[in-house]
């Protein structure tokens, strides 16, 4: 299958207390590469795999959270054409200029439904990966840093679930890959939703408050580097939420463990394969536990309602 | 490295908390059951207390959760302060429920927040 339309996520700009501390734990511990900052003092990252210019953007602020998810599409005529879909089902967008994100084009912002800032743009420039694109040798991870593949997804939490999850599969092209259902048996608690084969590109839970992160996640290659991932956090005193563990949702292999201002984070492996003739996967009320954590199949309260 | 007696005034419960430690450390380190952490990176409320007597330093903390009055008071997250004397706490916000029962009827985590 050729992707189309929207690509995959492209960048995330996350809110934190303390800008210094940050890019030296997000170089440091996570072992992203260092970008650069912008006029507005934002810093910028990418992960030593990814090709484009960013994709981790950190901004300072007197509280935490995220301030919009961003993912790439096709071209430009599809960022064009996206935008009158958008505008056709009724969503406000608003142009943020090229520049405005360093090496990146034209973006085309909106809200969702659950109170979140969506952005899609078509154009970043591809300042390559650590190993460049001739005759490329392995890149070995050799260095102190949990050295991640790629940011993989977020999870958002918010209210007009119902209403985010019509506007990403029926405007954007998304399929739904798994849902949990409520004990009513009918309403969604939370989905899972991908653009491309992945079993996820973005993931939503029902909330009482809009606009809210439970966790930006990174993808790594194997079981092993998630357990190499969890030996870092212990060693830097990262707080560590939950994990290592494995999600039943998308059979990933997961630690949650949060940044020096509170934001969740995700470093995962795995997960299965999703094409668009796929049935949905739906977890009943009473194994959620299973689905959300598969091996003590028990629901953890800080997971739950901690978010920022 | 010195420690401090860090007492919880809805209990009368106290612990010894090192100085390099934060109060939220402490209390983890204390192993009792049901202290409900959250990001302990002073991001998400969770471990909101309100210093009564003594002293400490303090990092940034969201004001999402404590605003510049509240913390003028004394209002803070316990995850961001590290006692330079004994402390008197009394525990707000989320803490509160969990810390506040009593140990024998300590039920399982209620699983999901109110849509």
């Amino acid at each position: 299958m050729a992707l189309t339309g929207v690509l995959r996520p492209g960048h995330a700009q996350i809110r934190v207390l303390d800008i210094e501390e940050s890019v030296k734990w997000y170089t440091d511990v996570m072992g992203l590469k260092y970008q650069g900052r912008d006029d507005q003092g934002r810093a910028y990252f990418k992960t030593r795999a990814e090709r484009d210019h960013n994709s981790i953007i950190l901004r300072q602020a007197d509280r935490a959270g995220l301030d919009f998810f961003g993912y790439k599409v096709l071209d430009k005529a599809t960022l064009v054409e996206l935008e009158r879909k958008l505008n056709d089902h009724g969503v406000k967008t608003e142009r943020m200029p090229a520049g405005d994100l360093l090496e990146t084009g034209e973006r085309v912002r909106f809200q969702i439904p659950t109170g979140h800032t969506i952005e899609l743009y078509a154009e970043k420039n591809a300042v390559g990966s650590a190993v460049g694109c001739v005759n490329p040798d392995m890149d070995v991870i050799d260095q102190p840093g949990i050295t991640p593949i790629r940011m993989d997804h977020a999870l958002l939490y918010g209210t007009d679930l119902d209403g985010a999850t019509e506007l990403f599969c029926k405007v954007l092209g998304f399929t739904l890959v798994e849902r949990v259902k409520l004990e009513d048996g009918q309403t969604d608690l939370g989905v899972w939703l991908t653009c491309s084969a992945k079993a996820h590109d973005i993931a939503i839970v029902r909330h009482g408050e809009p606009n809210k992160l439970h966790h930006v996640s990174f993808q790594l290659g194997s079981w092993e580097q998630v357990l190499r991932a969890a030996d870092i956090m212990s060693k830097r005193r990262v707080s560590i939420d939950m994990g290592p563990t494995r999600h039943g949702i998308t059979n990933g292999t997961t630690i949650y463990f949060f940044d020096p201002s509170g934001n969740r984070l995700e470093t995962f492996a795995g997960g299965y394969d999703h094409y668009p003739d796929m049935e949905p996967i739906t977890w009943t009320w009473d194994e959620v536990g299973a689905g959300i954590f598969y091996h003590d199949r028990k629901l953890n309260e800080a997971f739950l309602s901690v978010v920022t | 490295m010195g420690h401090y007696t860090i007492t919880i005034t809805d209990t009368q419960e106290s612990f010894r908390c090192l100085d390099e430690r934060s109060v939220l450390q402490g209390m983890e380190a204390l192993g009792k059951r049901g202290i409900p952490v959250g990001c302990r990176q002073g991001g998400c409320g969770v471990c909101k207390v309100r210093v009564l007597e003594g002293s400490y330093s303090k990092r940034v903390m969201s004001r999402a959760h404590v605003s510049a009055e509240e913390e003028a008071e004394g209002c803070v997250l316990s995850c961001r302060i590290k006692p330079t004397s004994d402390l008197r706490v009394a525990v707000l916000g989320a803490m509160k429920k969990n810390i506040c029962r009593p140990q024998a009827a300590l039920p399982t985590a209620s699983p999901i927040p109110t849509p």
